[in-house]
C-alpha cells in the first residue's frame, strides 16, 4: 500500500479491489480482451505497413496523383487484411471500454508497440537499432507502471 | 516536416476520435451479453449515438495520415512514435471523460513519452 500518498486513496483502492473480488470475472474479461487488443493492432499495422510501402508514397498533391494513390490503396490486399486486423482491435477495443476506463485501456494496450517493432524486424525485414529498441523497453517499462493500477478508477471526479 | 504534420493529425484526431468514441460507449453503459444478435442490437444502438459518429470521422482523418506517414517511414518507428497520444489521452480522459487519472498512471503516460522520445532520436 505504499503507492498511496493519501488515506483517501488508500480507501477507494479498498472499494475497488473489493468489487474486484466480487467480480472476479470483470479482471480475466479485461485481461483477455487486452490480449485481443494486443494481437490485433500490431498485425494490422505491419500489413499497413507493407501494404504502403508497395503502394509508395504521393510524388504531388495534385488530384490525379492522390486518385492513383488512393486507387493503389484500395486495391492492396494487404492494406485490406491490415484493416480487418484493426476493425477486430477497434471492436475489441470499444468494447472493453464499455467497463474499463479509457485511461486504463490506453497504455495497458501499449505492447503493441514493443510487437510491432518485432514484426518489423522478422517480418518486413526493418533495421531496429539500439537506440529504438531502447526507447520501446521505456515505453514498455511505462506500460508496466500504468498496468499496475486498476482497470476502473473508483471514484469519477 | 510533412512527416510532423502528418503524425499531429494521427495523434491529435486519433485521440480526439478515441475520447468521442468512448464517451459514446460510456453512455451506452457495459456489455454484459456477446451473443451475436445481442452485440448487433448494441451495435444498432451505438450507430445512433452522435459522439460515436463524431469519433469514427475523426479516426478516419487519423487512418489515412496514418497510411502516408506508413509510407514514408518505417514500421517500427511509425507505431512507437504514435505512443505520444499517451499524453493526449490521460490529459484528455481527466478533461473529457472526467475519469479519475491517478498519480501512477500519470507517471506511467510521462515514462512512455520518454520512450517515445528515444525512438524519434533513433532517427538520425
Amino acid at each position: 500500500m505504499g503507492q498511496f500518498k493519501s488515506q483517501e486513496e488508500q480507501v477507494e483502492w479498498r472499494q475497488t479491489s473489493n468489487r474486484m473480488k466480487q467480480f472476479p470475472g470483470l479482471r480475466v474479461k479485461t485481461y483477455l480482451f487486452l490480449l485481443l487488443i494486443a494481437f490485433f493492432a500490431p498485425l494490422g499495422n505491419v500489413l499497413l505497413g507493407k501494404g504502403m510501402k508497395d503502394v509508395g508514397t504521393a510524388r504531388n498533391w495534385q488530384p490525379r496523383e492522390l486518385l492513383h494513390i488512393l486507387t493503389r490503396i484500395f486495391t492492396s490486399g494487404y492494406i485490406w487484411f491490415g484493416v480487418v486486423c484493426l476493425l477486430a482491435f477497434f471492436v475489441a477495443y470499444t468494447l472493453v471500454l464499455t467497463w474499463a476506463d479509457y485511461s486504463f485501456v490506453q497504455p495497458a494496450s501499449a505492447f503493441s508497440y514493443a510487437i510491432v517493432a518485432i514484426l518489423g524486424l522478422l517480418v518486413l525485414g526493418e533495421k531496429v537499432n539500439l537506440l529504438r529498441w531502447s526507447g520501446i523497453a521505456v515505453i514498455c517499462l511505462g506500460v508496466l507502471i500504468v498496468s499496475d493500477t486498476h482497470p476502473r478508477a473508483p471514484e469519477k471526479q | 516536416m510533412l512527416e510532423l504534420i502528418f503524425l499531429f493529425l494521427v495523434i491529435g484526431a486519433g485521440t480526439g476520435g478515441e475520447l468521442c468514441v468512448s464517451r459514446a460507449m460510456k453512455a451506452l453503459g457495459e456489455v454484459h451479453d456477446f451473443r451475436p444478435a445481442a452485440l448487433m442490437q448494441f451495435v444498432w444502438r451505438a450507430a445512433r449515438v452522435a459522439w460515436m459518429w463524431v469519433g469514427i470521422g475523426l479516426m478516419t482523418v487519423a487512418f489515412f495520415s496514418l497510411l502516408a506517414l506508413l509510407s514514408m517511414e518505417n514500421v517500427s518507428f511509425v507505431v512507437p512514435v504514435t505512443a505520444m497520444s499517451y499524453a493526449a489521452g490521460a490529459a484528455g480522459a481527466a478533461l473529457f471523460l472526467r475519469e479519475r487519472v491517478t498519480k501512477q498512471r500519470w507517471l506511467g503516460v510521462l515514462v512512455v513519452c520518454l520512450g517515445v522520445t528515444l525512438v524519434w532520436l533513433s532517427r538520425r
